[in-house]
């Protein structure tokens, strides 16, 4: 399950910052909902569900946006180390 | 609260700033200490000389260069007017002088609290090599030269770029024999030799601000980012980091060394999350208000070990707390001017 690293700090504007690093990032309203739901400890199929009930996005269409918002995740380390999306 | 003289030099707060200012900030904002401070200038247009708000009287002292004994002279001149109970030297180059005084300093009543001559000599930019390897301190490969041609003899122990750096401070990265060369006569003329050439580390700087009491406990300690770096080197902006490794780090050199006083460890952190310590100077850096607004007074702490008290180790602080340097065109009259550089006081 995707786990966001438990120091990292997210405002409810979406400015994340990292305390590891010193590095502070900004997340759009869409980021910031995907975030809060994998903070919630959604697995990727309720937060797909969670996103498609919401939006009209198609699930490829979502799954293709999520994935590559997860590997941005990953490359700025904001994950913890043993999750796999 | 307790009333105490405190003089302390480093009052160049400018774009490559002494730490004298922020350590007198400190201070300022010490709830246990009433401080009068005395401040030592070395050169007519030292800045913090004119704080009126932050120093209460100031003396030119001249420069360690020209002899412990002159040094001390004036310093009897200013300890006979002033009374001075501690004195904090902020300055690499003058330490030398005055950790060779402390005992006279003592006798004539005034404390300080500085590493010893063995933690001060063994954390040389040239001996940086031994100390990791005796500590088991990750640090990147160096080897102090004299001339460009001594290069040229390790030059197979290198990969371009490299670190020139100077004996006290000063460093630049030459990607060629060149700029290697242009950097070696430019730091030597500067500071004089040896000059040291170390290996580039890739990564980000990461700093800590620490105090050890000299029994091998750490007082006090801060991790820093730079998010800002001048073209000089010099933080014009960083935030406070929760990094257990880079807090580890710092105990384990504190309590390994006994480092006894204030303390800055320059570590690089690279991609792969490795330390690498690239110089520890021995001294309070001009950050230090960053750790006193993230609730570690470390100048008023150092006051107090000097005065001989028990500090507590500081318990946390707060994390993601920024600074922003700023310059502010101070205005002051001839007058000031005129009495500092004829009178010597102001």
């Amino acid at each position: 399950m995707l786990k966001i690293r438990k120091n990292i700090a997210i405002s409810d504007s979406g400015f994340v910052f990292d305390p590891l690093s010193g590095e502070s990032f900004a997340l759009n309203p869409m980021g910031l909902e995907i975030i809060q739901l994998i903070k919630n400890g959604l697995t990727h199929q309720e937060l797909s569900e969670a996103i498609l009930g919401k939006y009209e996005v198609d699930g490829e269409t979502f799954d293709r946006y999520f994935y590559d918002f997860i590997a941005t995740l990953k490359q700025f380390n904001l994950l913890e180390e043993d999750t796999n999306g | 609260m307790a009333k105490f003289t405190i003089a302390l030099s480093g009052l160049n707060n400018i774009d490559s700033p002494g730490p004298g200012v922020p350590v007198i900030r400190g201070i300022r904002d010490s709830k246990i200490l009433d401080a009068k401070i005395i401040g030592l200038a070395y050169e007519n247009l030292e800045p913090g000389a004119y704080m009126h708000d932050l120093v209460d009287k100031t003396y030119k002292v001249p420069y360690p260069s020209d002899g412990v004994e002159t040094l001390l002279e004036r310093l009897r001149y200013i300890h006979e007017k002033e009374k001075i109970d501690v004195l904090i030297p902020n300055f690499d180059s003058e330490l030398f002088t005055f950790m060779k005084s402390e005992k006279v300093l003592q006798e004539m009543g005034i404390n300080t609290f500085l590493p010893t001559l063995k933690q001060f000599e063994e954390r040389h930019k040239s001996n940086l090599p031994e100390y990791g390897e005796k500590y088991g301190v990750k640090v990147p490969y160096s080897e102090p030269i004299t001339s460009v041609q001594d290069f040229r003899d390790h030059m197979e122990k290198f990969e371009l770029p490299v670190v020139v750096k100077g004996k006290f401070y000063d460093a630049f990265i030459a990607y060629d024999l060149d700029q290697l060369s242009m950097y070696f006569n430019k730091i030597a003329s500067k500071w004089g030799l040896p000059i040291v050439i170390q290996e580039f580390v890739r990564g980000t700087e990461v700093n800590v601000v620490a105090l050890g009491d000299g029994k091998g406990n750490t007082v006090g300690a801060v991790p820093m980012r730079k998010t800002y770096i001048t073209d000089k080197g010099k933080a014009w902006g960083g935030i406070t980091l929760e990094d257990p490794t880079m807090m580890e780090l710092t105990d384990k050199i504190i309590s390994q060394t006994q480092w006894r006083g204030g303390m800055e460890l320059e570590l690089i952190r690279t991609d792969k999350n490795e330390l690498y310590l690239i110089e520890i100077n021995p001294r309070l850096p001009a950050w230090v208000y960053l750790a006193v607004a993230a609730g570690q007074n470390l100048p008023e702490a150092l006051v107090r070990l000097a005065l001989g008290e028990e500090v507590q180790p500081f318990q946390g602080y707060a994390t993601g707390k920024m600074f922003i340097r700023y310059s502010y065109d101070m205005i002051t009259d001839l007058n000031e001017f005129e009495k500092l550089s004829t009178k010597g006081e102001l």
